[in-house]
């Protein structure tokens, strides 16, 4: 009997159909727009902090949805944007430093949904509004500061072998050491050797003198601009949580480069300022020994070094470091009780304090210094060319003595006003950045636009659609109610496919599905058409159809692939929103073979198949 | 309903000489507007600062070129964008420092005139990004060519792949003209239009080929110009069909999607409209061209197999 399907292909059908829609049913109930309030290092999002909330609520006249507590903390529902921006500024003056307000699109999908995972569809940043940056990182720096390190290292494993050397110069390629003959240049270049071999080291004499350089080996390159580019992405990741985000992105991409995806915030000059700011602090002893005024002339001992405070005043300090920023575990801005003054609160780990407390016990009455530390870019001319520099900037922000020992918690002041006492904090919080990072592509999408876009795309999709429909209706009569039945599950299913994925769903991407549509009918139009011709050349009609599905497969099959191959190139070479397009143009593709040539031949077989008909509605 | 009652018999074939005529002409028209007047490229791939921004009510574009200039952005582009309230000005990249915040100075310049203004959308793209994306771009739509090209030679047979590329080309070529001779804006969106186009029109040639296959399978009397001309005819309701469905969804997304989405669905209702036509004038009148005959359409013969039905090359001389 010809046209008729074992039932095992109605029953996976069927799965699928219920599978697809209980996947896709999420994003009928859309978004509240919310916000998600969640604790810094040390405190609890807990029914306390949700009351403050409640109330900072009801005195602004704000509506509340609903509000729930759980282990990731307080989610506040609002009816619409405007009440969760106006929400939001309230929630941050009132709740402080110590915990996070994030604006967020909560989805409104039941519970019984998502007890199964089913969630709705990630919409791209041009659909929900907010930032995307690319930044690309410094690497020349970490390297110029690696050879100053190995320079440095050199000189000690020089002098720990009692070696006399004429000099150590590095530049960012290279250390090069002069020595005075031969001999001493072979003793050197093993004692090099045994403490430092990340180096490949090269001798070469020049002008009667003799010299070897020091480079760093290729494997040690490769790991040096990977840890750096590593520890940015981390410390980039704990300053995008300070920032307070709801579902940040921050990615790796090539070699130097790192993508960092912000929805729902739209202060786009503080997030570029906390993120691309390297700023750090040290602190070290005063030299006492030495005047200002004989640093200024150039008498500093090789222990000390001139620094300048904000005012320009010379500050000498000693070289040796008591600790960095890296040892700081909490930091919190405020205001001094005594003198109002803006501060920030600092809080050291195990090691940093034991340091601390050593060193502030030994140097009781003596003046300690804080430096700032920031690397700021400026360009320049160099042979007719622009280019970028960044410069290592250190002020002296705070000279203070210490009156008593002291050792894991303190104050430091001398900061500018409050603004910079909670930046300062935050980065002091988020850690330090291990190399310099430069915007190089910024793009901001206001709230109105994505939900704008939303709208936009979804009309032209239904109303896309809809055309399609009764075109197909109008030609095929039967047969095209039958594709129309398989164009909406494809649509089902495509919606279902990328929330299940949770690919990015961007404007782009909705064009492909837009796109999708048109083109699934493709596969319908090639069958109906192929059964038209089997039925004028006189074949009977169970014959027709079987032969029109039979002859058109291969040519369907070559259509589509061809097309797939276009659309996985377009994801591999594609970016951002060309690789959301890319996705939803793959899935429609596979999802509408599926719904064209079985689901169509499905509902033809139940209806028509083993029957006796003597005209076919097509 | 159907376009045509019986399956028509139009002599594509013995048009197919001006048709060459009429698509050189286009394709050299593509060519010196791609030269003389290139393409208007957008931010994507120029690099530098773009806002857009909403008024309460209609804008005055003077007002704000004034208030840019006087703010120092004498250079800035200032249009309306959709609507006379969106409003989207432009920067080319400068070399200061603090490129990146170009866009919030501009919107807080504007902010001083009418405090309503509302920032849309902001966008900044570093020369050197943008560069990279048109590489990058260029290097895709090529891959996906020879991707394509591969496929079609192991599924086909290589004149046919080479009738495909051309259509393909043309394709392209002439998307691109039309964006170079009205200046639309060329942008990444639009870069993937194209790369969709080269997808649809590769769609419409292969089952245009498909059916030329399968007719030297079963026409093998027939000389290959006519079966050209029936394979098209045969398959010509549904090139109609698919386009005009296509062209449904798309002149929808150019109605109704919004300003954002305006240059794709040019891009594909261009790329529509010349891809159809490619497929049955270029893609077919190539494989003509390159001299297609039975013989090498036969499924290969196994070894030891009759060698009863030899086909002479040449048969069909043009």
């Amino acid at each position: 009997m010809l046209n008729q399907y074992p039932s095992w292909k109605y029953v996976l059908l069927l799965i699928v159909i219920v599978f697809g829609s209980i996947y896709a049913l999420p994003n009928i109930y859309g978004s509240d727009p919310a916000i998600q309030i969640s604790a810094t290092r040390n405190n609890i999002v807990d029914s306390e902090v949700e009351s403050k909330a409640l109330e900072v609520l009801k005195n602004g006249n704000i509506n509340l949805r609903r509000s729930v507590l759980d282990d990731s903390g307080l989610l506040l529902r609002f009816d619409g944007v405007e009440q969760q921006l106006k929400a939001a500024d309230g929630l941050r003056d009132a709740l402080g430093d110590n915990y996070t307000v994030a604006l967020n699109l909560a989805p409104a999908t039941p519970s019984w949904l998502r007890s199964m995972n089913a969630l709705p569809m990630y919409l791209g940043l041009d659909l929900r509004g907010g930032l995307h940056f690319l930044m690309e990182v410094d690497t020349e720096l970490v390297l110029r500061q690696a050879m100053e390190s190995n320079a440095n290292d050199i000189r000690g494993a020089l002098r720990k072998k009692k070696i006399r050397y004429l000099s150590v110069r590095d530049n960012k390629e290279q250390v090069t050491v002069k020595l005075r003959s031969v001999e001493l240049r072979d003793k050197a270049m093993s004692a090099v050797r045994s403490e430092l071999n990340d180096l490949q080291l090269n001798d070469y004499e020049e002008a009667g003198a003799y010299y070897f350089s020091a480079k760093l080996k290729k494997t040690a390159l490769v790991t040096l601009k990977k840890s750096a580019l590593q520890q940015n992405v981390t410390t980039l990741r704990n300053r995008v949580n300070e920032l307070g985000v709801a579902e940040p992105v921050i990615q790796q991409q090539g070699d130097n480069r790192i993508v960092i995806q912000l929805p729902g915030i739209q202060d786009s000059a503080r997030a570029k300022r906390i993120l691309s700011a390297t700023a750090t602090l040290e602190f070290r002893l005063v030299d006492v020994n030495v005047s200002p005024q004989d640093a200024i002339e150039g008498r500093v001992p090789p222990t000390a070094r001139l620094y300048r405070d904000r005012e320009g005043q010379p500050v000498v300090l000693k070289k040796r470091l008591i600790i960095t920023g890296d040892r700081i575990t909490n930091a919190s801005s405020g205001f001094d009780s005594e003198s109002s003054s803006p501060m920030v609160s600092i809080t050291l780990d195990g090691a940093g304090a034991r340091i601390m407390a050593q060193t502030t016990k030994k140097n009781l009455k003596k003046p300690m210094a804080v430096v700032f530390i920031e690397h700021k870019e400026s360009s320049k001319i160099v042979n007719g060319k622009r280019e970028r520099v960044t410069r290592k900037v250190e002020e002296v922000i705070n000279v203070a003595t210490i009156q008593g020992v002291f050792s894991k918690r303190f104050q430091i002041t001398g900061l500018d006003d409050g603004n910079e006492a909670r930046n300062l904090a935050l980065l002091l919080r988020a850690g330090a950045l291990a190399a310099p990072i430069r915007i190089i592509e910024e793009r901001t999408i206001g709230p109105s636009l994505g939900a704008d876009n939303i709208a936009q795309g979804l009309n032209s999709v239904v109303i896309g659609m809809i055309c399609v429909l009764f075109f197909m209706l109008f030609w095929y009569r039967g047969f095209g109610l039958v594709a129309n039945v398989a164009l909406v599950v494809n649509l089902i299913l495509i919606v279902a496919v990328l929330s299940m994925l949770q690919a990015t769903l961007t404007l782009p991407g909705i064009a492909g599905i837009v796109l999708t549509v048109g083109m699934a009918v493709d596969a319908n139009v090639l069958i109906f058409e192929r059964i038209r011709e089997e039925i004028a050349i006189g074949n009977t009609p169970q014959a027709s159809i079987h032969a029109g599905y039979d002859k058109a497969l291969s040519t369907i099959m070559d259509a589509n692939i061809t097309t797939l191959i276009a659309a996985v190139v377009l994801y591999i070479f594609g970016t951002g929103p060309i690789k959301g397009f890319a996705i939803t143009l793959s899935i429609g593709i596979v999802t509408s073979m599926f719904t064209a040539i079985m689901g169509t031949r499905a509902v033809i077989n139940l209806s028509v198949g083993g029957k006796k008909i003597k005209k076919l509605s097509i | 309903m159907q376009i045509f009652k019986k399956t028509p018999s139009f002599d594509f074939m013995a048009k197919r000489k001006i048709a060459l005529a009429f698509s050189a002409l286009l394709i050299i028209a593509s060519i010196s507007s791609l030269v003389m007047k290139g393409l208007s490229f957008g931010l994507d791939f120029t690099g530098g600062t773009l806002i857009e921004v909403a008024y309460p009510q209609s804008a005055d574009l003077n007002k704000i070129r004034n208030r840019l200039t006087t703010a120092g952005f004498g250079d800035a582009v200032v249009q309306n964008f959709g609507s006379s309230k969106d409003v989207l000005v432009r920067l080319a990249p400068r070399e200061h420092t603090s490129s990146q915040s170009l866009g919030d100075k501009i919107l807080s310049a504007l902010k001083e005139d009418d405090s309503d203004v509302v920032m849309r959308r902001q966008e900044f793209v570093g020369p050197q990004v943008g560069d990279e994306l048109r590489d990058d771009g260029g290097l895709a739509m090529l891959i996906a060519l020879a991707f394509i090209l591969v496929y079609v030679m192991a599924r086909f047979e290589y004149r046919f792949a080479l009738g495909s590329i051309a259509a393909l080309i043309h394709d392209v070529i002439i998307t691109m003209g039309v964006f170079s001779f009205f200046q639309f804006d060329f942008d990444l969106t639009v870069l993937a239009a194209v790369l969709a186009v080269i997808g649809y029109s590769l769609n419409d040639t292969i089952v245009v080929f498909d059916r030329i296959r399968e007719n030297f399978r079963l026409m093998r009397k027939q000389e290959p110009g006519a079966i050209v001309n029936a394979s098209l005819n045969q398959t010509l309701s549904r090139t109609m069909m698919t386009s005009i469905t296509t062209l449904i969804v798309v002149l929808a997304m150019f109605f109704l999607g919004g300003e954002l989405i305006h240059g794709f669905a040019i891009a594909l209702i261009i790329g529509i409209l010349v891809g159809t036509y490619s497929s049955i004038y270029v893609a077919s009148s190539m494989v003509i061209t390159l001299k297609i005959t039975a013989e090498s359409m036969m499924p290969v013969k196994k070894e030891g197999e009759e060698q009863e039905d030899q086909y002479k090359e040449g048969e069909y001389v043009d």
